[in-house]
């Protein structure tokens, strides 16, 4: 995996509560296996139904195609445990997403991909938001994982930003979660060779 | 001292196989039951890596999301032939489409025993909690956790928070467990279980059926919840009588002894609780695009005055999709199609709800409506009472089992602009096509609405 260190970009703001992973990315993307996911992202606030620009919706403008940084409201990402969500952000540009809160599944399905979520509270939200709210939007936005702070063009803090250490230390080392977990293979044999008659049944085979 | 557990600690103990070195904890699965949508990508990953499956005799997939449930079409999804590729190259079971055993994956893993009280089980789908109605720990995971899991049977997290809900009161008529779901959403909102592992209990989910309980466990995953449990209790063990082939008769002695000890203690503590008044409840309807905005069918739809606040925002977008009216009923509005089916209403006990409703009548002549067993057992059941001739007498489609309309998967989509009764758990914009408004409403409601044409309050009947 990528490492995650710091992070310059546009930021496009996308500020509404509860967008699950349904309008991220629809089933008809999940069906074909080959489907091109980021055509996908968004695929029916970007486009009408004869397939027409929206060119209301932030992502079809211009101006933010090359946008890494996505700013949501609450709750962001509910719904579907589909990771197809997270693969279409990403395949789209996305590095980073800062949201009022998400989803518990997504929030996770991001950190496996190695993009970064970054929880705010209201205050600190709303100090970004007033940033970077206009839809044309020359301010540029550095995420910094190592300081966990983020920083405006001119190099002033705006605020610091909270993440949970193991998280962290995934993003940054670029750590691989299988791996990871495969070091402790001796703990999972352990348990697995324990001797109650309850453990035995838990493993009973089912094949 | 005995330290005073809930039962989420006592199966989190039992399942702790340790900590990472980032310190997180490594919780075993004892079941891993996945469905073909995620099968293509995650086993080239695991291909690709080279890594094997742990344990191959603790799996299973199902074929449900991309099934075409429609009787005698043999359409076969990509997803399908590769997910068959693949079973047989891991040498993994697999339930496929024609077998006896078929469903949507969260009734398979119930009806198969794959699901039992206090034992472990990890799918790749966010209605997971559905067997957490049998005292089953269920995790719900993205495609990568999958590939995590087969590598390593186990998945890794901090551990959640616990909130309790209490359930009290009597029913009023019409109202069944699916109302219950719905209300509990509209008054907390579809992040309030974010993070926490919740616990439904009360005298009302004592009196409960099984089935009805997992309709409620079904729709935790729409509040935000991580994972659900229900104690299990004679009523559990009673249902799972007939399947527990894979243990002898001194193995199912032992799990009963040891299934009758898993309930929280009394005097336990969680991070939040809630206690639900069900005499206030009657039958549900969704107005908008998520299940928190649901009322009293006979309530109004509400007004939002807060111009600025992002709930405005977000209330009026779904009004103006659903083609409804803030301070209006939504009784009398015109539907177009009614789908009984998914992994919330398609068990035996909805078939017979929504049976009765209908028997002996015929549905509007402007509706479609379709039935979408749960599983081949749960039709064979159906048909085996009847209730198979009732619908179609009504004028209902009779299908084989699937995720169907649910989620779409399939192509079961119905038509912009088509308004569309549904007893599954997401009435999200363009889910059951794009334009398609969708409310989500009980069997017994559905089947009343799919009669009249017209949007209408069951208990009126019943």
């Amino acid at each position: 995996m990528k490492k995650f260190t710091t992070l310059t970009s546009k930021v496009a703001p996308y500020i509404q509560n509860d967008i699950n992973t349904d309008q991220i990315i629809p089933s008809e993307f999940l069906k074909d296996i080959n489907a091109d996911l980021k055509f996908g992202l968004f695929a029916y606030l970007r486009r009408n139904s004869k397939g027409e620009s929206l060119k209301k919706f932030i992502l079809e403008k211009d101006f933010f195609i090359d946008s890494k940084i996505l700013l949501v409201g609450r709750n962001f990402g509910c719904g579907s445990s589909r990771e197809h969500a997270v693969w279409a952000l990403q395949e789209f540009g996305f590095l980073c997403i800062i949201a009022l809160s998400f989803s518990e599944l997504f929030k996770n399905n991001c950190l496996k991909n190695g993009i970064l979520t970054i929880e705010l509270s209201e205050e600190k939200f709303l100090k970004l938001k007033d940033i970077f709210i206009d839809e044309i939007n020359f301010n540029l936005l550095t995420v910094d994982l190592i300081n966990q702070t983020l920083v405006d063009q001119t190099g002033n803090e705006i605020s610091k930003f909270d993440i949970d250490i193991n998280s962290k230390l995934m993003l940054t080392q670029g750590l691989d979660e299988i791996d990871l977990t495969l070091k402790e293979l001796n703990k999972i044999k352990n348990w697995e060779s324990k001797l109650e008659p309850i453990s035995l049944l838990l493993q009973k085979s089912i094949a | 001292m005995n330290i005073v557990k809930t039962l989420f600690d006592k199966l989190w103990d039992l399942h702790l196989v340790g900590q990472r070195s980032d310190g997180k904890n490594i919780i075993y699965i004892d079941r891993h039951v996945i469905h073909e949508l995620h099968v293509p990508h995650t086993f080239s990953r695991l291909k690709k890596s080279n890594r094997s499956i742990h344990r191959r005799d603790l799996t299973t997939i199902v074929q449900d999301h991309t099934v075409p449930t429609r009787i005698g079409v043999e359409l076969i999804s990509d997803h399908i032939k590769i997910t068959r590729k693949f079973a047989e190259k891991y040498h993994i079971k697999l339930i496929d489409v024609n077998s006896d055993e078929h469903g949507i994956v969260h009734i398979v893993s119930s009806e198969e025993g794959y699901a039992l009280p206090g034992f472990t089980l990890a799918c790749p789908d966010s209605h997971a909690s559905t067997v957490g109605a049998l005292g089953c720990l269920a995790f719900a995971c993205g495609t990568s956790e999958l590939e995590h899991i087969l590598a390593t049977q186990s998945i890794v997290l901090n551990k959640p928070k616990q909130m309790k809900v209490s359930f009290f009161g009597k029913l009023n008529a019409g109202v069944t467990s699916k109302d219950l779901a719905l209300y509990l959403i509209s008054k907390n909102g579809v992040d309030a279980g974010d993070g926490y592992v919740v616990e439904f209990s009360g005298a009302v989910i004592d009196a409960m059926k099984v089935e009805e309980r997992m309709t409620l466990c079904n729709m935790s995953i729409e509040w935000g919840c991580k994972t659900c449990l229900i104690a299990p209790d004679e009523t559990v063990f009673e249902w799972l009588k007939n399947k527990l082939n894979i243990f002898n008769e001194n193995e199912r002695a032992v799990l009963l002894t040891w299934w009758r000890t898993l309930k929280s203690d009394s005097d336990a503590i969680y991070d939040k609780e809630l206690e639900i008044d069900c005499s206030v409840i009657y039958p549900q309807i969704t107005w908008g695009t998520d299940p928190s905005q649901s009322i009293n069918i006979h309530d109004l739809i509400p007004i939002d005055n807060d111009e600025n606040s992002l709930s405005y925002i977000k209330n009026s977008k779904s009004i103006k999709y659903m083609g409804v009216e803030a301070g209006k009923s939504l009784l009398n509005l015109k539907i177009d199609f009614v789908f009984i089916g998914s992994c919330s209403n398609s068990r035996i006990n909805d078939l017979r709800d929504a049976a009765t409703v209908i028997k002996g009548k015929f549905i509007s002549e402007h509706v479609r409506a379709i039935v979408v067993p749960g599983s081949t057992k749960i039709k064979k059941q159906a048909e085996s009472e009847g209730l198979d001739k009732i619908f179609i007498d009504a004028g209902f489609e009779w299908r084989n089992s699937g995720c169907s309309m649910c989620a779409g998967a399939n192509g079961d989509v119905g038509k912009s602009g088509e308004r569309i009764i549904s007893t599954s758990n997401r009435n999200f914009e363009n889910r059951q096509g794009r334009g398609v408004r969708t409310h989500l409403t009980s069997p017994k409601t559905a089947a009343a609405i799919a009669i009249h044409g017209y949007i209408f309050n069951v208990s009126e009947i019943l």
